[in-house]
């Protein structure tokens, strides 16, 4: 496999908090305009491989290369991947359009693509804990990443949710951007995913 | 840098009920001191260094709260996982801060004057030493605000951490407006304010480099 064609390459991560290894030995490699499912119970890691190669947090030990920069090039890699995260990412009181103006000046269709044109200048505290969700993958959106990192990006989100980021996710790809999804859905994720990763007390199972 | 002070500054004035409180601290703060003091002449030659007591005691207010916003739903996580150097997010930071201790430190001196008598004519000289002197205060208090917004004691842990570093710059602030209040016939004012900026100097380069190391992982 060239390096070159190589969206991710993991090798031996691991992370520790306290005295626990939340990813204890994770190694994978993912071609660039796939989409892989990270799959694993409560506490396998998932959340935290995802924060590694996004750059959010260090690893301990190992290594890993993201759109082919390492891990410690943060900057570079930050221009190329976007994280929907647990949390939201929003400011409360800044309305829905103010939280993206931080991302880019040129908001573009980005809320109406994501079912929100009709808060744009509401107050995120006013929105529900799914519009909040919408919100954040517009903002991942925005980055225009050839990598996304989804966490749980189910969580939350009502039917019609469901099928919007089915459809984004599924644009992204044909676009060639790579995308990593961590989530318990694994049915629904499984139909559209390349690539599966499946996680247990942070090692890779299969 | 201009978005980051844009969005500082917008969610201020999404707060303003806020600042209306530690004006309103501050105020009484300054009221407090006088009636200690009562009616003297050592009224007016204290009143400089009060004017400064009454800020930095609502500074900690203010700077304490600095990163509330962020900390909600991790924003400053969001924030830095964008392409933007860390600094930059900190000088947007600092200088909302500035802007905000100075509009506190503007609307206290008529409070100072009619309390201490301190009425002065040198007021383009106190409102640049209320400049300088926020400034002081808040390039490292927004870093050491960022290191304890996480802490559960931040409260106490920031006036701990800060009040030290910042007695140069509270020394000079003083002087410098006693000064300008007493009158200054040696001109040594003008020290006292390159001192002033002598410190900004310091603490704005360095805080703005440590900054990354304190908000990374």
């Amino acid at each position: 496999m060239s390096p070159d064609q190589l969206a991710i390459d993991a090798s031996h991560l691991a992370r520790r908090y306290g005295r626990r290894w939340a990813v204890a030995d994770v190694s994978f490699q993912l071609h660039r305009g796939k989409v892989m499912m990270v799959a694993g119970r409560n506490g396998s890691g998932k959340t935290t491989l995802l924060r590694i190669l996004s750059t959010a947090i260090r690893p301990d030990r190992g290594k890993a290369t993201v759109a082919g920069f390492d891990l410690k090039q943060r900057e570079e890699i930050r221009r190329q991947s976007a994280l929907l995260a647990h949390h939201s990412y929003l400011y409360e009181s800044l309305s829905a359009r103010e939280n993206l103006s931080l991302v880019s000046r040129d908001t573009g269709d980005v809320l109406a693509r994501v079912g929100l044109a009709g808060r744009a200048d509401d107050p995120v505290s006013t929105f529900s804990a799914g519009m909040r969700k919408r919100l954040s993958f517009a903002r991942v959106l925005l980055q225009k990443p050839s990598i996304v990192f989804l966490d749980e990006p189910f969580g939350q989100l009502d039917p019609e949710g469901f099928a919007l980021i089915e459809q984004v996710v599924g644009e992204l790809k044909s676009a060639g951007a790579t995308v990593v999804i961590a989530t318990h859905q694994v049915d629904r994720v499984a139909r559209f995913a390349d690539q599966q990763l499946a996680l247990e007390s942070g090692r890779v199972i299969a | 840098m201009i978005a980051a002070l844009r969005k500082e500054l917008l969610l201020q004035w999404r707060t303003r009920a806020q600042a209306v409180a530690v004006f309103v601290f501050g105020a009484t703060a300054l009221l407090l001191f006088s009636f200690a003091i009562g009616p003297s002449a050592a009224l007016r030659r204290y009143a400089g260094g009060f004017l400064w007591l009454g800020l930095l005691l609502s500074s900690t207010l203010t700077l304490s709260e600095a990163f509330h916003s962020e900390m909600e739903n991790h924003a400053l996580e969001g924030l830095l996982l964008l392409p933007v150097p860390a600094h930059v997010l900190y000088y947007g930071k600092a200088l909302a801060n500035t802007i905000q201790l100075v509009m506190l430190g503007i609307a206290l001196v008529p409070v100072m004057v009619v309390l201490y008598d301190a009425g002065t004519t040198q007021l383009l000289t106190i409102l640049l030493i209320i400049i300088l002197g926020s400034a002081g205060i808040s390039a490292p208090g927004t870093l050491y605000s960022a290191m304890t917004s996480q802490a559960r004691a931040k409260q106490t842990l920031l006036p701990l951490l800060l009040f030290p570093l910042i007695v140069p710059v509270l020394l000079a602030s003083v002087k410098a407006t006693s000064l300008a209040i007493l009158g200054d016939p040696m001109d040594e004012g003008r020290s006292w304010i390159f001192l002033l900026l002598a410190f900004n100097g310091i603490y704005w380069s360095l805080c703005g480099l440590l900054f990354d190391r304190v908000v990374e992982d």
